[in-house]
């Protein structure tokens, strides 16, 4: 050893991009992250890599012809993107669809949010480096993806509601597709229950990890099943029941402790709940009509709705603005991607890089929900 | 007895190395040199076949764990997927990234496989003669050890020199957890020895002969030492759910990020054979490595080579049902293990591997 003193070592903060390219960001997405060795000091997500202006592109829309676009930005939730907007249209207009296309609706957007849970279950094994649950995941996935198809023509964007109803009723057989389905898919997700949630090393990397108090959820405007993990419940099927939500029973899952594991169960439990709502909506499924009578030429009266939608993410919400034309003057989608996006550098500050990961993942982000 | 297949193979080389050598009048001296020459040329053909077994089996092995075929399409059952894959990696554009250091850069690969495929030489595939190795050293397991740390260097040396900042990050984690993990893996070896005896992987495997039950994964005080080296072996092939230094969805690929080509080759290449001979080397410290499980009275047709590489394969296929199956540890939680858990547990298993050495159970070799 040298007597002569040393200077202390130098350190430098190195600072990388997760993202756009990164197999875990989930879309394009970019979080520019400070690292310190391997703790996060800052990160800072930039977002905009998918803005598509559909909201711009509204303006340009009949209320009718928009719908289409309505699948595209979270693509995950197609149909119940279409039913946001297809709801403000006709509260807008005063319409009131009937009540079996109410049922088939609410339906729809519970087997599209299954569908979307399971998307994240094999993505999040995926980000802990559980790979093998993603095919278990994706193959579950691809039975909802025949019931879609089966009824829309579409497996990712459907164009399937219309302003008053439905394009087209259900088709035969459907009944005993889904009823296959509610028979073969519970023991399926408790095994995969039990592969990944009830996994030591899982719950070791997400247990305490993305810490989210409740006030810091709120005040973030975070919503779905990020805020209901950290105890908040909230749910906008059942604060303000939309479509057939009134006419079946389920629980809204909370959890208090506002980390990664917490937000996983919300979602998994979730998925329990869609399939006892699913289950009640066949049993009760009205016959009738599909479609109500609306004008040809839809022109609302001016004013101004904002109707929103538990999507899987998160309040979905769309505002509309109508200035007595065929088309809106202003439209705004309120994405839940984004606002829970926000919460992240909050949650992420002071963690491990593999934190990160678990965290992101654990918000389920789709980026194009993010930009629209 | 069964022959030696090695051994037949190793002095086929040798003879044919010495009569040509008598034919054109090449001194003793050079021909042994040859010799040795042909015997590593052998080493690495051995390697890149077990490679290429282990590539595929992994493929099946996933498939089967994921619900869907793997390979099927070249070759009957998609046999010869790998080796064309293989053919294909050759064919590949050799991209250095821009400020990267191209030296390092080239040596990290080459430095990593070869350090892992010398440890192949001290491996006895087979009873009888000294041949049955490429060389019989006193101190094999030693050397496996030493050589094998020696891989990390290349693994440093290519992650500094790609000028990435996830190759950096994942070289700093590859040398953090395998450090870590190799004072447990020694420390489970340790009892094997004092077990044997001898640190000659022959003499290990000569203390396991007579009955299964002379097995040392059937003497139960070297059970301790058995569950260390399970744990600490698939950290040092840095597999799942200790891969942290690769770890796909949080570091892209690691260390090997900034690779393509054959140099992404080697290091794909070295970590295959670094699985092998970890199993390889189980084989040998626990399962009795190339002694067939029949009892003594039966004549068994089967040769110790393939004994010793159906365990290694079984040995193989249960890392890779760990892979498929569980998530990945974290860095912190990574290290803590290892010295919070595993480094423990090494010094009680000595412990009851000496206690019992010294009470007369075990120590066939002393």
């Amino acid at each position: 050893m040298s007597e002569t003193a040393q200077a202390p070592l130098r350190t430098e903060d190195i600072t990388v991009n997760v993202g756009p390219q990164h197999p875990s960001t989930h879309g394009v997405l970019r979080f520019v992250v400070t690292l310190e060795g391997e703790t996060i000091r800052e990160c800072v997500p930039h977002i905009g890599y998918l803005h598509s202006s559909l909201e711009k592109i509204a303006e340009t829309l009949r209320f009718g012809q928009y719908i289409t676009n309505t699948d595209r930005f979270d693509y995950l939730n197609g149909l119940g993107n279409e039913l946001c907007y297809v709801q403000a249209v006709e509260r807008l207009l005063g319409v009131e669809p009937p009540p079996r296309t109410q049922f088939i609706r609410t339906l729809m957007a519970e087997l599209k949010r299954i569908s979307s849970h399971l998307v994240y279950l094999g993505t999040y094994g995926n980000d802990t480096g559980a790979v093998t649950v993603f095919l278990h995941a994706f193959r579950e996935r691809e039975l909802l993806m025949n019931m879609f198809e089966a009824v829309t023509g579409g497996r990712l964007l459907y164009n399937y509601l219309r302003i008053g109803g439905l394009r087209n009723d259900l088709p035969t057989g459907f009944d005993e597709q889904v009823c296959s389905f509610l028979e073969h898919f519970p023991p399926r997700l408790e095994e995969m229950n039990d592969l990944l949630t009830k996994n030591r090393i899982f719950i070791a990397r997400t247990r305490g990890v993305g810490l989210l108090t409740a006030e810091q959820a709120l005040s973030y405007g975070v919503t779905g099943p990020t805020l209901r993990g950290c105890g908040v419940s909230y749910d906008m099927r059942k604060l303000r029941p939309y479509a057939a939500y009134d006419q079946v029973e389920f629980d809204v899952p909370t959890f208090p402790e506002g980390d990664c594991l917490a937000r996983h169960l919300v979602r998994m439990e979730e998925m329990r709940q869609s399939l006892r709502i699913v289950r009640q909506l066949l049993d009760k499924m009205p016959d009738g009509e599909v479609q109500a009578d609306v004008p040809r030429r839809l022109k609302p009266e001016p004013g101004e709705v904002y109707e929103r939608v538990e999507s899987p993410r998160g309040e979905l919400g769309c505002y509309l603005v109508s200035d007595g034309s065929d088309k809106p003057y202003r439209m705004h989608w309120r994405g839940p991607s984004f606002y829970n996006l926000q919460a992240l550098p909050e949650m992420v500050r002071g963690g491990l890089v593999a934190d990160f990961i678990a965290t992101l993942g654990s918000l389920d982000p789709v980026a194009p929900d993010i930009d629209r | 007895m069964a022959s030696s297949l090695v051994h037949t193979i190793l002095s086929t080389i040798r003879i044919w190395a010495e009569n040509l050598a008598g034919r054109w009048g090449i001194p003793p001296l050079f021909v042994s040199i040859l010799a040795w020459i042909a015997a590593f040329v052998f080493v690495i053909v051995l390697v890149l076949l077990m490679v290429l077994l282990a590539v595929y089996l992994e493929r099946k092995v996933s498939g089967y764990i994921q619900s869907r075929l793997g390979p099927m399409r070249v070759g009957p059952i998609g046999l010869f997927q790998t080796p064309m894959d293989a053919l294909k990696i050759l064919s590949k554009e050799d991209i250095v990234p821009r400020g990267a250091d191209k030296i390092m850069h080239t040596i990290g690969p080459v430095f990593f496989f070869v350090a892992v495929v010398i440890g192949y030489v001290v491996i006895p595939w087979d009873h009888g003669a000294i041949a049955a190795r490429v060389v019989d050293l006193n101190i094999g397991i030693l050397l496996i050890v030493a050589v094998s740390s020696l891989g990390l260097l290349g693994i440093m040396v290519g992650g500094w020199g790609s000028n990435n900042k996830w190759s950096l990050l994942g070289a700093m984690r590859a040398v953090a957890q395998m450090i870590s993990y190799e004072v447990a893996l020694l420390l489970a070896i340790v009892c094997v020895v004092v077990q044997a005896g001898s640190m000659s992987l022959s003499v290990i495997t000569a203390d396991q002969s007579g009955t299964l039950l002379e097995w040392n994964i059937l003497r139960w005080w070297l059970w301790p030492a058995l569950l260390l080296y399970a744990i600490a072996s698939i950290a040092e092939s840095k597999r799942v759910p200790f891969d942290i230094p690769e770890a796909e969805s949080e570091l892209v690929a690691g260390y090997h990020t900034e690779y393509s080509g054959m140099k992404f080759g080697f290091f794909f290449l070295g970590e295959y054979a670094h699985l092998f001979i970890i199993a390889l080397i189980g084989a040998v410290l626990f399962l009795g490595g190339w002694q067939s499980p029949l009892p003594a009275s039966v004549a068994d047709p089967i040769p110790g080579f393939v004994w010793l590489m159906g365990k290694a394969l079984a040995i193989i296929v249960v890392t890779m049902w760990i892979r498929w199956t569980l998530p990945r540890l974290r860095v912190d939680q990574l290290m803590e293990f290892a010295w919070k858990g595993l480094v423990p547990l090494g010094f009680v298993a000595i412990m009851v591997t000496g206690l019992a050495v010294a009470l007369g159970l075990g120590g066939g070799g002393m």
